[in-house]
């Protein structure tokens, strides 16, 4: 996946200047917010929920090589096999050999790891056919960008743009007209994709769970194509990361029912699948081969460490659909595969802080992702955390730097502070005292090119408070 | 056998500050969870089941008697104009079908361009109106996903309160697992194009269970 | 306007002033003493108090935090409470400060003590004295702004509409996305000055959708953006700090505005 982390500040910018993108972040601004909160409402055990699933997978994190050798050896006796990548080449490497030397049509159902180890790419330049399934994937697929959003990747998209697309990239296929309804599009891509299911030799999938005690794996799709993806094609392939696993059916029970209602506020997504190892001897569908590649790419050197919590994310976007700098900029300007909050704690961890200095510090601290997030994961203190990093590598900015410095000189020795501060309020409050606030100071352009800047009274109030009392 | 699986393994064991494989967790873990996840359901579980999967574009027909089976199904392809060409499982439930002779009845795997499937069911879930069905050679899983209209027929005793109990009717039913358990919750759909709810994306148009309340 | 001295039963309060309201708004300070005079407490404003360090903290500068938070801690160790008329900042003593020292087990046990001191005003009104207030006049619609940290650090929200329902004359209307960022954020608001832009101009939306005089709220650095804001705009809604309506001071010029 390319990145471009490091440049999140000129994107942000670029994206608040887009006005397409703009009306795209409006339209779905709220919605997701108003779903999720009713669902929650609507489940009085949400919070029992929330506490016993923060357990559960702490449980399973401490002991997680022992439930992903019990995957593994379920996944065998099913008949299935298993892979392990420890990072995205070694993850591209296995799915490459389990597909051969002949150039193969490929389909596959929304996975974030994918994303994250670039499969599609990797697959393409030896000569593979691609085809993504998840309409939202589909879309940006045509478009060669990227998921803007971990569940709902073409969000940015507008209606009218997708119509352009679908005009430009179907005409091929024999469909001339231009359609502009939401239900003549999603007829129009399932048609196209109907014939690319049956003609397809290989079904790549992610994983939303992998089941210790059975050696399964579980995809949560609404469309349905992750299931055609899956039955279809001879072969079938999973990807996942280490940190998916949990011990048995009931614990993905527990996590489904906090995961369908944070992500998109229904109850229960349309499908939950359940795929155990290849079709069986009688069966009369299904794929006659069954992989799994196991991801690790950084995080078992996570566990445990000051970022372990961050291993509990189920990819449900609830951060994401309430972070308010996420709904001014959306996903792209994250720069690489995870945006908003989880994405601002994932990227620097996995492609290193000095190529994604900005994520840390993009954030208010306001703290509504981490009152949202089902699995408690304390996300504005895993930001703070990155931000000592970087200021114990100097990666922050020298003006900041140094006018943090001289303020913690002043802030550190209260008279001086006292000295310093009645001069300032005294000056500022002389000039401000016109008008009550100022348009523009040279020192604040920061501050004075977005609002006004309120002037201060005249005196600061341990001023006054000497004098009075 | 793989490097990498060895390299993984180690770093898991060094990060949780062990050198080897650890003992297995304790049976007790899950005690230790107390908390009942299952939420209460706030109808009785067959009147749950249909009012959970009718709020997500689902339909339901309640019949008293396996008797009627025929008559509901050809009430409910006439109301959408589907024909009578079938793709049908062969579920118990509707093994023994005696069905009319001017239908057209397929078995085995769906086709690409298959109108309407009829099938069983392992179990309904209460908690969110959900249908279960296993792979099998009876029960082709293409049948749950290619056909515009899926007809799933379901007794109402097969419907449980919670996804647990499902579980644990099939750790009662086969050792290990199907290829495949779908857990099918209301018609295919997609908020792809401006969060616009629009139904029948790949699968599924429309999803219509017939109950036997017996 | 002294507590009575026979009356050693009264809390004696710390008041941390907080940098802001030094700085900027004196009179936020001299409101807050007066609602906690009116409820029986002593005041007192030690002089050895700068900030409380959230500059740093959020900046990754633990080493300057942990001097500055000593600095506090030293400072109002000998009060009841310490009460201030900002969540921001008192969620930075309560939540904030026992991170700073979880190595450093004296400090650490110092910093717990003053945090299980520490109070958001509002709150410390209502949870802690439960006290009604009496005889302030308001002839206003308001809206108020529910700040993060007071929010979600505190669990400040029904607090200060508790004590505006018994302002006379006063009329609350919510408005939509109360609980939103106003995109202050300390330092984030002048590192991405745009970002900030677009969400304290979602928030003067929302502010004046709801079609009230008056916008008011719990932490001055979010007052001070808000309004700022709501100037460049145009808007003629005024912004005061909910402790100067609570205190019947909302006689002088609103943030941002002059005398005249």
């Amino acid at each position: 996946m390319q990145r471009s982390a490091s440049a999140f500040k000129q994107q942000a910018e670029l994206a608040l200047r887009d006005e397409v993108l703009q009306r795209a972040l409006a339209k779905a601004k709220g919605g997701f917010v108003d779903k999720r909160r009713l669902a929650v409402a609507n489940l009085p055990e949400f919070e029992t929920i929330r506490t016993a699933a923060k357990s559960l997978k702490e449980h399973t994190l401490a002991h997680l090589d022992f439930y992903l050798e019990q995957f593994e050896q379920r996944v065998v006796a099913s008949g299935g096999q298993v892979h392990w990548a420890g990072n995205a080449q070694e993850a591209c490497s296995a799915v490459l050999e389990i597909l051969g030397d002949q150039p193969r049509q490929v389909l596959k159902g929304k996975s974030m790891v994918s994303e994250e180890i670039s499969l599609n790419a990797a697959l393409e330049a030896v000569g593979h056919t691609i085809v993504e399934t998840d309409l939202g994937e589909y879309i940006i697929q045509l478009a060669k960008e990227r998921p803007s959003h971990i569940i709902a990747p073409a969000v940015h998209k507008t209606r009218d743009q997708i119509t352009d697309l679908f005009h430009a990239e179907h005409v091929k296929y024999g469909y001339t007209e231009r359609v502009t309804e939401v239900k003549a599009i999603v007829d129009e891509a399932r048609a196209v994709l109907r014939e690319k299911f049956l003609n397809a030799d290989v079904g790549i999938t992610g994983a939303n769970f992998l089941i210790a005690e059975t050696g399964s794996t579980v995809i949560v799709t609404n469309e349905g194509n992750g299931d055609l993806s899956q039955i279809l094609p001879r072969v079938h392939i999973v990807t996942a990361s280490i940190e998916k696993v949990v011990p048995t059916l009931d614990d993905m029970a527990t996590l489904l029912r906090l995961l369908a209602r944070s992500a998109t506020g229904q109850e229960m997504t349309s499908y939950n699948t359940i795929s155990t190892g290849p079709r069986r001897e009688s069966d009369r569908d299904g794929p006659q081969e069954f992989h799994v590649v196991i991801v690790d790419n950084g995080r078992s050197e996570m566990l445990g460490n000051e970022f372990h919590d961050m291993l509990r994310c189920i990819r449900c976007g609830a951060c994401m659909n309430h972070c308010p700098v996420y709904s001014a900029i959306g996903g792209h300007a994250y720069g690489w595969v995870y945006p908003g909050p989880m994405g601002s704690v994932l990227t620097p961890v996995m492609i290193g802080l000095e190529n994604a200095r900005d994520l840390p510090t993009a954030c208010t601290l306001n703290g509504r992702c981490a009152e949202v997030c089902p699995m408690s994961i304390p996300l504005p203190d895993m930001l703070r955390e990155l931000r000592v990093k970087e200021h114990e590598r100097k990666l922050t900015g020298a003006r900041t730097r140094i006018a943090l410095q001289a303020w913690a000189f002043a802030a550190r020795r209260p008279m001086l502070y006292q000295t310093i501060t009645r001069w300032f309020t005294a000056v500022l409050g002389r000039f401000g005292a016109r008008n009550g606030r100022f348009r523009s100071l040279p020192f604040a352009s920061g501050w004075t090119q977005a609002r006004d800047l309120p002037a201060p009274q005249g005196a600061t109030f341990q001023q006054q408070w000497r004098r009075h009392r | 056998m793989s490097t990498a699986r060895e390299a993984i393994f180690r770093r898991i064991r060094q990060s949780l500050g062990r050198t080897d494989r650890g003992a297995p967790p304790p049976s007790s873990w899950r005690a230790a969870l107390e908390s009942d996840v299952r939420p209460r359901l706030d109808r009785e579980p067959v009147d749950n089941f249909v009012h959970k999967l009718e709020s997500v574009s689902g339909t339901v027909q309640r019949i008293d008697s396996s008797s009627s089976l025929i008559d509901a199904l050809a009430e409910h392809l006439d109301r959408h104009r589907l024909g009578t060409r079938l793709s049908a499982a062969e579920y118990p439930v509707l093994a023994g079908i005696e069905w009319p002779a001017e239908w057209e009845i397929h078995t085995g795997p769906a086709r690409g361009d298959d109108r309407v499937s009829v099938t069983g069911a392992f179990a309904g879930v209460a908690e969110t109106g959900t249908v279960v069905i296993l792979s099998s050679p009876e029960s082709p899983t293409t049948l749950n996903f290619l056909p515009d209209d899926h007809i799933v027929v379901l007794r109402s005793e097969q419907i449980v309160a919670h996804l647990e109990d499902v579980w644990q009717r099939l750790r009662e039913h086969t050792p290990g697992l199907p290829r495949t358990v779908n857990l099918i919750t209301g018609p295919s759909r997609t908020a792809d194009v401006e969060q616009t709810i629009q139904l029948g994306a790949h699968g599924p148009r429309r999803f219509h269970v017939i109950l036997i309340e017996a | 306007m002294t507590p009575d001295p026979a009356n050693h039963a009264s809390p004696r309060i710390g008041l941390f002033v907080t940098c802001l309201i030094d700085l900027f708004r004196p009179s936020v300070g001299f409101a807050a003493v007066k609602l906690l005079e009116q409820a029986g407490c002593s005041v007192s404003v030690p002089r050895a108090q700068t900030c409380c360090g959230q500059p740093a903290y959020n900046n990754g500068d633990n080493q300057t935090t942990a001097d500055i938070a000593k600095q506090i801690i030293t400072a109002f160790e000998s009060f009841d409470y310490v009460v201030a008329a900002s969540g921001s900042c008192i969620g930075m003593l309560k939540k904030h400060y026992p991170v700073v020292f979880k190595d450093d087990p004296a400090w650490f046990d110092r910093a717990n003590a003053l945090a299980a001191r520490s109070h958001e005003l509002t709150g410390f009104l209502v949870d802690v004295l439960d006290r009604s207030i009496a005889g302030a006049e308001f002839a206003d619609t308001v809206t108020y702004h529910d700040s993060c940290s007071g929010l979600r650090e505190l669990g400040v929200k029904s607090q200060p509409r508790q004590l505006l329902a018994q302002v006379d004359g006063l009329a609350l209307t919510e408005m939509e996305d109360s609980e939103v960022c106003c995109g202050f954020g300390g330092t984030f608001c002048v590192k991405y000055p745009k970002i900030s832009e677009r969400m304290v101009s979602d928030k003067s939306a929302n502010i004046c959708a709801a079609q009230a005089g008056c916008v008011l709220g719990g932490d001055l650095g979010c007052l001070l953006n808000i309004a700022g804001r709501l100037k460049r705009e145009g808007h003629r809604v005024k912004v005061y700090h909910v402790a100067e309506v609570l205190a019947g001071m909302a006689d002088r010029p609103a943030i941002g505005e002059s005398e005249s």
